[in-house]
């Protein structure tokens, strides 16, 4: 039994998610991504190596979408519609609501505004979305008889959720995007303790998830901004709440070394403050944090922003944040609309045409898929503060925040604005983590000055604020998962080689779980889980479920646990409870295989059980005995003239003890037992077990009748050894 | 495995409640209140005076006399709950497992969770939770007006229920009182903080969600339709698969349709959809034999959309009744009883009256309103397939949002809200509870229409209307009684059950009439009736164990040619996981690797014996013994050569006494090949 993995995106690199696992004769595509730094036929998925001859339809049984990422979704409806896969795709009903939604405003961006020739078309997208079939958290959905998938909680963006499928005995976790600590209006990422063959899980998801995410900081300005970051890290997974910790920490902090925390990643803000402005920033600040402390959603990132655009909006100027039309845009209106409540600001917030305030309805009907505290919060997504934007509002005096679309300044309305409103100082334009190479968006973030557009230059003085996080949370986030699971083998997918690397060797060398990183268009091949079934007679499952408690005589090897000496009369009993089951597995022609207790087998067969015994009656010098028995217990001539049974077992069990270091030797006064071995002394004039000639004369020899079954040979061969003295030639 | 039917229960509101043992644990389904005894007590009388006039005169009024009934045979007081009577014989205790299947299914379980020793674990959906929760903190609410009212409780229990007091209230109402054998009845209205202990001891679930009860039992949900929330469920484990079906809807406009194909394969069905019977309409039998498997004709048969249709023209005819009432200057009393259907009709009636362009208010007067209508629009993955494509397009689950918006619809906590006394207008659509009539604003607003011929009162069939509108007579309002589905159509039962394909049905004895299953043989079918054990048979004869490959790939088979079988020894550790038992290897591998086998049976012969051992190079002779009673079959082989030593056979047990452990190891060699063993 084995899982095939073919990885036809994301291998090794960021963008277009796209892997089609094989399971037991199953195969699931997870994800259906597209690349968006290309524009030819390596923006999509090779799918041709699924089916040379374009069979999908029998070479694939489910598409399963992970979120509404377009790095995961975006070349779904060319899949669909112009591959012409008709069968099932899941995805959560968030996703379900939300994906056409993403799909049309690239779809827009990339022919209305950029002239580009459509790859699909809206009709496209509403065919392929009813091919879509919604799924809850954690139901259980049987695709067909033999496959099963179960979404789960993945945080990241709304909607979005880690994948289980399980074929026969063979399971598997893909994970898509996901995150381990809640952040802004989603919770952390769960999942249940699943016996897993395989994990395929995102690594660089935090860094760039191409539409939305933050990126990495690749290196700290500053000692102190480590420092920083490493306390908000350790904060964020110890507490619950985090925001109250980084919010009293950072004012708590003198104002330099906030700002360097709070600003400091690749902000215009000044680095160095001068002193008059020094006590009228820490007072700004401490107001704007206890009203983001209390803002429902509040997070380190949450409080950077709103104070950035704040503070402004405070100094007349414009805020413009370019998104897309799902997602960031939400998130942060949320969390504006509600500090601006707070603060009672006047300030209006606008979004774009692009941005539909209807976007905001599908937040309100999925609220559940929010985080808690979002969820309590009674009106969330019903913004007060939040208008429809008019392009005639462009030149309007006055500050504002608006919302536009695109995200990274590729074309249309938010870069016509942003050509307006970069001249001025007062202004202010918040990017996303991520800008592809080549957009307007990256070159701010590379420190363009002038920017060139349709040979006008811009002279760009505006401020520039981009988001950021910390980069070790996601190695972190990725372990903690691994770690948490214990799959079989992990696979890493959504990476750059060399980034994962170091990954990869901790996830061997510290979990010693087997993990790779194929490239595009690898496959990989590991070994699956699988049990052969059996009925299982009551007998047996009770035989084994029966308690088989062993008592054990704390040996000297045991080291006292507690610390505390244990007193010869406390000796602790030591308690095993090893549950073997044994059993007869009988296997009749044309008949399921099943499982049966011993005696039952002898029941079906119309047996009855033969036993093989041992027996043998054993000579004992008994001054022998005495003499290893150094503190004689009575007298020689005494125990003689009374052969008292009793004595001779005792005496025989204290030689015993000393000589044997295995088994648990019972006297029971008349005979002593160590496991099946059975001792008494044997007064017979002639015992059929006393084979041995020539000993019947000696004096003072006693004879001990032993029996004891096959199983325990060894052990009794132990035991007549001791007794004849031969033990010592023996070892 | 045990079936005990606790009670049959009584419609929409009143859903059955039975128990069942399996695998050794008891799971109790369901835990409803009887809500239609609440007819037994007055409503709040409309002033004070008039109760002190009562007070002292009512004692003396009533008589042994069987007489029509009137307002004042109705028991005043603050009325006590109906619970299932049969649930109080069992010991709270032992119960381990509570599954609930509606909201209304979930009314009793503050009831039972303030009881002592009370320990079990409660499943049920999350809508329905929150639903349930809803209901009972409203009916909390309702019941508070009560006990202001009347004041707190006497100690010793309240005064009407004294066996005098009880023995003076005509017949028809003790009847609903204490049932038909005479038994008690339920008790006081539970408090706010039992229904938040309540709550915190439940379990919700999604539909299709797993949930593991002790290691042993997976239990899922999946939506039978009849409500928001509503769900079947499949209990499963080593042994087979259970189905409990409830009241199931194969078409409903709110939520989630009966979910029939996910309970398809099951092994047992406990059928427990009883509110149909009330609709009995003869069937043709001829149609349900074995011979008529047509797959497709049987689905078909399931899913047509007759009923959705004939739903909605229900809905329509109360909407076009209330839109004639309204134009005629009088208003309509619309009693909340179903989540699902009032949701809908709050939608159909404003789109009625959008077409006859009325502007007339629409109130919600309910303390838990609000919180109901915003928690319904936020749950698309609990509602049908029409309701979530209006997710997809991005419109609100349900009407109601935007015609609150509109302010085409007012919602208010209480007939005492300051905005309502400023809003108020008549005429007017009021929906309001409760359906028996005796609490929350309903009684307020039913008492001031009550003499105007041209209002309208909407209740449904399951109500009895003569009863409840008692306390109200003279009555000259119109009451206008329909009844929605509660369950499947009795026709549909058959094909249902054929397309699940069980091994066993357990069916109402009541329905044996209804429904016969004497054509059918692919399954068997049990009938239980109220408060009968019903032993069922074990599903399954012996559970599925999954054996880990490394065991697998151990194992040492042994022909038995006699007998055609295959066998070999199997060792492990059992686990008992997520309703599986699984043999997984043990920890210490190689340990004690035992190659020879210790279980033999067999009759050795001492000619192959022998043999057996002279072809080891051991020799010896056989000595009969006749000594021995007992060991008639017995023989001794004495061996001289290469040792003395000797080997005793009797029936069930050969004792060899050598020496020489390598002998006796030859020895036993000897004796294994002509013996059976593993
Ligand atoms: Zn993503
Ligand atoms: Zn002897």
């Amino acid at each position: 039994m084995a899982i095939d993995c073919l990885v036809l995106g994301a291998g090794q690199e960021v963008g277009k998610s796209c892997v089609v696992v094989t399971i037991n004769g199953k195969r699931i595509m997870f994800d259906c991504g597209m690349h968006m730094a290309y524009n030819d036929h390596r923006q999509y998925p090779d799918f041709s190596r699924i089916s040379k001859s374009c069979d999908f339809n029998n070479a694939i049984d489910c598409i399963v979408i992970t979120h509404f990422h377009l790095d995961h979704i975006g070349a779904l409806p060319y899949f669909t519609e112009i591959c012409g896969y008709n069968g099932p795709i899941y995805m959560t009903y968030p996703t379900r609501a939300l994906a056409p939604i993403m799909l049309e405003d690239y779809r827009k961006v990339l022919v209305d505004r950029r002239g580009e020739v459509e790859q699909f078309t809206s009709d496209h997208i509403a065919e392929c979305m009813k091919k879509v079939i919604a799924v809850d958290l954690k139901q259980t959905v049987q695709v067909d008889k033999d496959l099963q998938i179960r979404a789960y909680y993945a945080g990241h963006v709304l909607g979005a959720a880690m994948f289980y499928a399980k074929v026969g005995d063979s399971a598997m976790v893909y994970t898509g995007d996901y995150n381990m600590t809640p952040d802004r209006h989603l919770g952390a990422a769960r999942i249940d303790r699943l016996q897993l063959d395989l994990l395929i899980t995102d690594f660089d998801f935090h860094g760039i998830c191409l539409v939305f995410q933050f990126t990495f900081c690749k290196c700290y300005n500053s000692e102190i901004e480590y420092r920083n970051s490493l306390f908000i890290d350790y904060a964020a997974a110890v507490s619950d709440t985090v925001d109250y910790i980084i919010v009293s920490y950072l004012i708590s902090l003198p104002c330099p070394e906030m700002e360097a925390l709070a600003f400091g990643l690749r902000s215009t803000y000044a680095t160095t403050v001068r002193d008059s402005k020094y006590a009228r920033e820490r007072e700004f600040l401490k107001a704007a944090a206890s009203s983001v402390l209390h803002t429902a959603v509040a997070s380190i990132l949450s409080f950077v922003v709103i104070i950035v655009v704040h503070k402004c909006v405070a100094g007349g100027g414009k805020v413009l944040i370019p998104a897309f039309a799902l997602g960031r845009a939400q998130e942060l209106c949320i969390l504006l609309d509600d500090y601006w409540e707070r603060m009672n600001l006047r300030v209006p917030i606008y979004f774009s045409a692009g941005l539909t305030i209807q976007a905001n309805m599908y937040y309100k009907m999925l609220i559940s898929w929010t985080s808690q505290k979002v969820k309590e919060t009674y009106n969330a997504f019903d913004f007060k503060n939040v208008h429809n934007f008019d392009r005639s509002l462009i030149d309007a005096p006055g500050p504002c925040v608006l919302f536009a679309t695109p995200g990274m300044l590729t074309g249309g309305f938010s870069l016509e604005v942003f050509k307006h409103w970069a001249p001025s100082e007062m202004n202010l334009i918040t990017l996303p983590g991520y800008c592809l190479a080549g957009t307007i968006g990256n070159k701010l973030m590379s420190g363009n000055p002038t920017i060139e557009l349709e040979g006008t230059k811009i002279d760009v003085r505006c401020q520039i604020h981009q988001l950021a996080f910390s980069p070790h949370t996601d190695g972190k986030g990725i372990m903690d998962l691994v770690k948490f699971l214990s799959p079989q083998h992990v696979i890493l997918v959504h990476g750059e080689k060399p980034k994962m690397a170091t990954l990869k060797e901790r996830i061997q060398s510290e979990l010693g779980i087997k993990c790779c990183d194929p490239a595009n268009n690898e496959s990989v091949c590991i070994p699956s889980t699988h049990y052969v079934k059996a009925g299982a007679s009551d007998a047996f499952i009770r035989s084994c479920l029966n308690p088989n408690f062993q008592f054990l005589k704390s040996g000297s090897e045991e080291k006292s646990v507690s610390g505390s000496k244990c007193t010869e009369g406390t000796l602790p009993l030591w308690i095993k409870d090893e549950r073997v089951a044994e059993g007869i597995l009988v296997l009749e022609k044309s008949e399921k295989a099943k499982v049966v207790h011993q005696d039952e087998l002898l029941l079906m067969l119309g047996e009855k059980r033969h036993e093989v015994q041992f027996a043998y009656c054993c000579p004992v010098n008994v001054d022998e005995l005495e003499k290893f028995t150094t503190t004689s217990l009575t007298p020689t001539a005494r125990m003689l003239r009374d052969p008292n049974k009793s004595s001779l077992i005792r005496l025989l069990v204290a030689k015993l003890s000393r000589k044997l270091s295995e088994g648990n030797i019972q006297d029971f006064g008349e005979h002593l037992q160590v496991e099946s071995f059975h001792l008494s002394v044997c007064l017979k004039d002639t015992c059929p077990y006393r084979i041995t000639n020539g000993l019947e004369d000696k004096p003072r020899t006693a004879f001990f009748c032993c029996t004891w079954s096959a199983a325990d040979d060894k052990l009794a061969r132990k035991i007549i050894s001791a007794m004849e003295n031969r033990d010592l030639v023996e070892t | 495995m045990k079936f005990t039917c606790l009670c049959q229960g009584g419609g929409f509101n009143f859903p059955p409640c039975h128990i069942l043992n399996v695998s050794g644990f008891h799971v109790l389904f369901d835990c409803p209140l009887d809500l239609s005894a609440l007819t037994v007590f007055s409503p709040l009388p409309n002033d004070f005076y008039k109760a002190i006039c009562k007070e002292n005169s009512d004692s003396q009024n009533r008589q042994k006399v069987e007489k029509p009934l009137d307002a004042n045979d109705l028991i005043f007081a603050e009325p006590w709950y109906k619970t299932v009577n049969n649930l109080h014989l069992w010991n709270v205790s032992f119960i381990d497992v509570v599954l609930i299947s509606s909201p209304m299914g979930m009314l009793g379980l503050p009831f039972l969770t303030r009881m002592e020793g009370f320990s079990a674990k409660i499943y049920i959906t999350e809508a329905a939770a929150r639903i349930g929760q809803l209901m009972m903190e409203e009916l909390i609410c309702m019941n508070m007006e009560y006990r202001q009212f009347y004041g707190a409780e006497e100690s010793s229990g309240p005064q009407w229920m004294k066996w005098e007091e009880l023995e003076l209230l005509p017949s028809a109402l003790r009847k609903i009182a204490l049932g038909e054998d005479g038994s008690e009845l339920g008790g006081g209205c539970p408090c706010i903080a039992h229904v938040k202990d309540c709550i915190s001891k439940v379990q919700t679930l999604r539909f299709g969600e797993e949930a593991c009860y002790n290691g042993i039992l997976i239990i899922k949900a999946f939506s039978s339709g009849l409500d928001i929330g509503a769900c079947n469920w499949i209990i499963s484990g080593a042994k087979g698969n259970i189905a409990y079906i409830s009241g199931s809807n194969f078409a409903s406009g709110h939520a989630m349709d009966f979910d029939y194909r996910a309970i398809q394969g099951s092994d047992l069905i406990l059928y427990s959809d009883l509110s149909s019977l009330d609709s009995t309409e003869d069937i043709d039998q001829s149609s349900f034999s074995d011979d008529n498997n047509n797959w497709e004709e049987l689905m078909n048969s399931l899913s047509n959309y007759d009923e959705s249709v004939e739903e909605m023209e229900k809905l329509a005819f109360i909407c076009s009744c209330a839109i004639d009432s309204v134009k005629a200057g009088g208003s309509v009393l619309i009693p909340i009883n179903r989540v699902g259907v009032f949701l809908q009709l709050l939608e159909q009636i404003a789109i009625f009256m959008e077409c006859s362009s009325l502007k007339i208010p629409i109130y919600i007067i309910s303390s838990v309103a609000e919180e109901l209508l915003a928690y319904t629009n936020t749950i698309p993955e609990w509602l049908c397939k029409q309701r979530q494509e209006k997710l997809f397009s991005g419109d609100p689950l349900f009407a109601h949002v935007k015609l609150i918006k509109e302010k085409k619809i007012h919602v208010f906590p209480a007939v005492h809200s300051p905005k309502l006394l400023m809003n108020w207008q008549e005429p007017c659509i009021v929906f309001s509870p409760h359906w028996s009539l005796r609490l929350g604003p309903t009684i307020h607003l039913l008492r001031r229409w009550s003499g105007d011929h041209n209002s309208l009162l909407v209740l449904e069939n399951e109500v009895d209307a003569e009863l409840a509108v008692l306390p109200f007579k003279p009555i000259s309002m119109k009451v206008l009684q329909c009844s929605f589905l509660s369950g499947k159509k009795l026709q549909k039962v058959q094909p249902l059950l054929k397309i699940l394909q069980p091994k066993l049905v357990l069916f109402p004895e009541e329905w044996r009439t209804h429904v016969s299953f004497s054509d059918v043989t692919s399954f068997s079918v049990s009938h239980y009736s109220e408060n009968e054990t019903i032993h069922i048979p074990s599903l399954k004869e012996s559970a599925e164990l999954e054996i880990a490959a490394d065991i697998a790939s151990k194992f040492q088979w042994r022909m038995l040619k006699q007998k055609k079988l295959n066998i070999t020894r199997l060792k492990g550790r059992l686990f008992v996981n997520h309703g599986k038992h699984q043999l997984l290897p043990e920890n210490e591998p190689g340990g004690s690797s035992q190659t020879r086998p210790f279980l033999h049976w067999g009759s050795p012969d001492p000619e192959n014996l022998l043999a057996e051992l002279s072809k080891m190079g051991i020799n010896g002779s056989v000595e009969r013994c006749m000594t021995d009673a007992e060991s008639e079959d017995g023989f001794t082989v004495k061996v001289q050569d290469p040792e003395k030593s000797m080997i005793e056979v009797r029936a069930a047990v050969t004792v060899i006494s050598a020496a020489d452990k390598n002998l006796a190891s030859r020895i036993v060699k000897a004796m294994e090949n002509i013996l059976e063993g593993i």
